[in-house]
């Protein structure tokens, strides 16, 4: 279907499945409940999953393919940031052209900052990758004030001109970003029992933007270029002496990645028109490398499911305190229960990075080939289980015979 | 005037005079073997002609124009393919890719941007790249990982992947170094079927004796950079020069 052989169209529907009815699979637990906290089923936080999946995708074309890391590929997620917040300043609060001026720009940021990086390969590539990156923050930071806010980052502001939309709603406020009259932060509500469900304009459209991309990367994956591509992950020597200039090959994929990135920062505005340069921090560029790690790099749904469980458990196992425990532990004796919050704690709130750090520890030295190893591996093992019982049976008939 | 023609060329490395004067005259449909001790600048001829390293003087002429200062892609573009001393081949591609990509190369040249189009879709490409891996013998190890093959496969495959370019010079760096007795032989035999099914030029750098003698039209013994002989294999056999700079070693 739509040029995919069938192993990827049903991994393209399943993608697909996933986010469409995430609201529902994301809100598993009854409102009000002890588990309730579990739930990441509201707006904000699934629109963080998809748009980092997005992120996370982009990045997986360029280290999953190429082998190249790139340590600095927060600055295009930045730039897009603020070239959709300036196209809701000056034109209009319409996200088609604020999305599309988002990733041009990012995709000219790639081609200056490819060419230059691309010079050298290994950590040289990271190093310089890393060093234009912060260079763009501190800019941005700074120097660059009238263009991106500084410190306080780009705002929308009552007197903006925005040429195609009236600089005020009717109410008098600054309108909000949307898509052809449906407002991006236009939820509806659904109540089953206990259960509530949400549904937000701004996830839909980020999902579908999402699924687009994917569908693009995976036929990047697919295509003559993507073999190239890993050609040169694979034996840069061999692809010189095969008459491939592997440079223009290398450059495009940074673009096109730089460009994946500029959409993520473009949506992330249009979600929330305001862009900051602690975007383009490079923690935040070491982010989307542990999104890529955790998941699986060069696997084509790795990046996304890592990008879910870092967000996951940054917004979910960050906002579990001190209490929360105590009520956890409330069954055991008072001793006990003070002993097993005192380990527990430094794991959760603020301490999420040191929860993150230990899973990610461990799924780098037992399954290098992130998350998607684990699944692979526990398929197998069902497989063989089958298999065994279905030898099994066989061997019990032949007697009988 | 042969396909190749390599004038005075010298190379030194700081106070190593790594070739010096060397000329070298290849013609076509030949197949040209250098031998010479180990240190007598072979590699370092062979890195000169495929743009690895660019001679101090010297030209290199490949079908009358000069490859010096340019990049080893083009080189390949020009119609030279070479094959390294330790296979070097595409470990994470299957098979079958492997010998797809300079089949891209030949017909899409050094880069096109093809990423929307599918790979399966390519049936030209595919059937090219098939042909070869049965020529070869390996039309059963298509879906193999490429770095779990044997040596001797490993050695095919990259022959492979240099032949299916069709490229008017074949460059052959030690061809069977490390290989058993029977896979020299082997590989013999598919050097000599490559000869004679194509109008291909080769020119290879061998330390085996056994494998020069079965192959070459023309031998050139190099020692210490420079040419000592160039001549038909059955007088280098008889010359004393040699025998004494190379042959008398090993014997």
């Amino acid at each position: 279907m739509l040029g995919l052989g069938k192993k990827d169209t049903t991994l393209v529907l399943l993608v697909a499945c996933l986010t469409m009815l995430a609201p529902f699979l994301l809100n598993p637990f009854p409102e009000g409940s002890a588990m309730a906290q579990f739930n990441a089923g509201y707006p904000d936080l699934m629109q963080r999953f998809v748009i980092f999946g997005i992120f996370a995708i982009g990045f997986n074309i360029l280290f999953g393919l190429t082998g190249y890391l790139s340590f600095g590929h927060a600055a295009f997620l930045g730039i897009g940031s603020y070239a959709a917040v300036w196209m809701f300043k000056l034109l209009s609060m319409n996200v088609i052209p604020a999305i599309l001026l988002a990733v041009v720009m990012s995709g000219l940021f790639a081609l200056l900052i490819g060419f230059i990086s691309l010079r050298r390969s290994g950590i040289y590539f990271s190093i310089l990758t890393l060093a234009f990156a912060q260079m763009m923050f501190a800019l941005a930071y700074s120097v660059l004030t009238p263009i991106t806010g500084g410190e306080t980052g780009l705002q929308l502001a009552p007197d903006d001109p925005r040429v195609l939309d009236t600089a005020t709603s009717a109410s008098g406020n600054i309108p909000v970003p949307g898509l052809f009259g449906m407002e991006m932060r236009d939820t509806a509500k659904l109540e089953l029992g206990s259960w509530v469900f949400t549904f937000n304009v701004g996830y839909y459209f980020s999902a579908i933007v999402m699924l687009i991309s994917f569908y693009l990367a995976i036929r990047i994956f697919r295509s003559p270029f993507g073999m190239m591509l890993r050609a040169v992950k694979s034996n840069q020597q061999r692809v010189n002496y095969t008459g491939l200039n592997a440079r223009p090959y290398t450059l495009a994929a940074f673009v096109i990645s730089g460009m994946y990135a500029g959409l993520a920062g473009g949506l992330m505005a249009s979600m929330d028109p305001l862009a900051g340069a602690e975007r383009m921090f490079w923690t935040a560029s070491g982010e989307v490398v542990l999104m890529t790690i955790l998941g699986g790099a060069g696997t084509l749904i790795g990046p996304v499911l890592g990008a879910g469980m870092i967000k996951y458990m940054e917004n979910i196992i960050s906002k579990i305190n001190s209490d929360i425990l105590h009520s956890w532990f409330a069954f055991l004796p008072d001793g006990l229960e003070d002993f097993m919050v005192a380990i527990v704690y430094p794991f959760i709130g603020k301490g999420w990075h040191l929860t993150l750090g230990i899973i990610f520890m461990l799924v780098v030295i037992f399954l290098p080939g992130g998350l998607v190893e684990g699944g692979q591996r526990i398929a197998r093992l069902f497989r063989r289980k089958k298999q065994a019982k279905g030898d099994d049976a066989s061997k019990a008939k032949q007697p009988a015979e | 005037m042969g396909i190749l023609e390599v004038k005075g060329v010298n190379k030194r490395f700081g106070g190593l005079q790594a070739l010096g004067d060397v000329n070298l005259s290849v013609q076509e449909n030949k197949v040209h073997a250098i031998i010479g001790p180990n240190g007598a600048g072979k590699s370092t001829l062979l890195n000169c002609l495929v743009g690895k390293l660019i001679p101090d003087t010297g030209s290199v002429m490949f079908k009358g124009q000069s490859v010096l200062g340019r990049k080893p892609y083009e080189i390949n573009q020009m119609g030279i393919s070479r094959v390294f001393q330790t296979p070097e081949i595409f470990g994470d591609l299957s098979v079958l890719e492997n010998v797809m990509i300079p089949c891209f190369a030949r017909r899409d040249g050094a880069f096109r941007m093809h990423a929307i189009e599918s790979v399966q879709s390519e049936h030209e490409i595919m059937d090219m790249a098939m042909t070869m891996l049965e020529d070869v013998n390996m039309a059963e190890k298509r879906d193999m990982h490429a770095a779990s093959l044997s040596r001797g496969d490993k050695r095919r495959l990259e022959m492979a992947m240099c032949l299916v370019q069709e490229p008017s010079l074949l460059l052959l760096d030690e061809p069977t170094a490390g290989m058993a007795r029977a896979d020299t032989n082997n590989t013999i035999d598919l050097l000599r079927e490559i000869k004679e099914k194509r109008d291909i030029t080769m020119c290879i750098i061998e330390h085996d004796m056994h494998v020069v003698f079965s192959l070459a039209d023309r031998i050139t013994v190099l020692a210490q950079g420079t040419p000592l002989v160039e001549d038909a294999p059955e007088n280098i056999k008889g010359n004393p020069k040699v025998r004494e700079a190379y042959l008398g070693e090993s014997a």
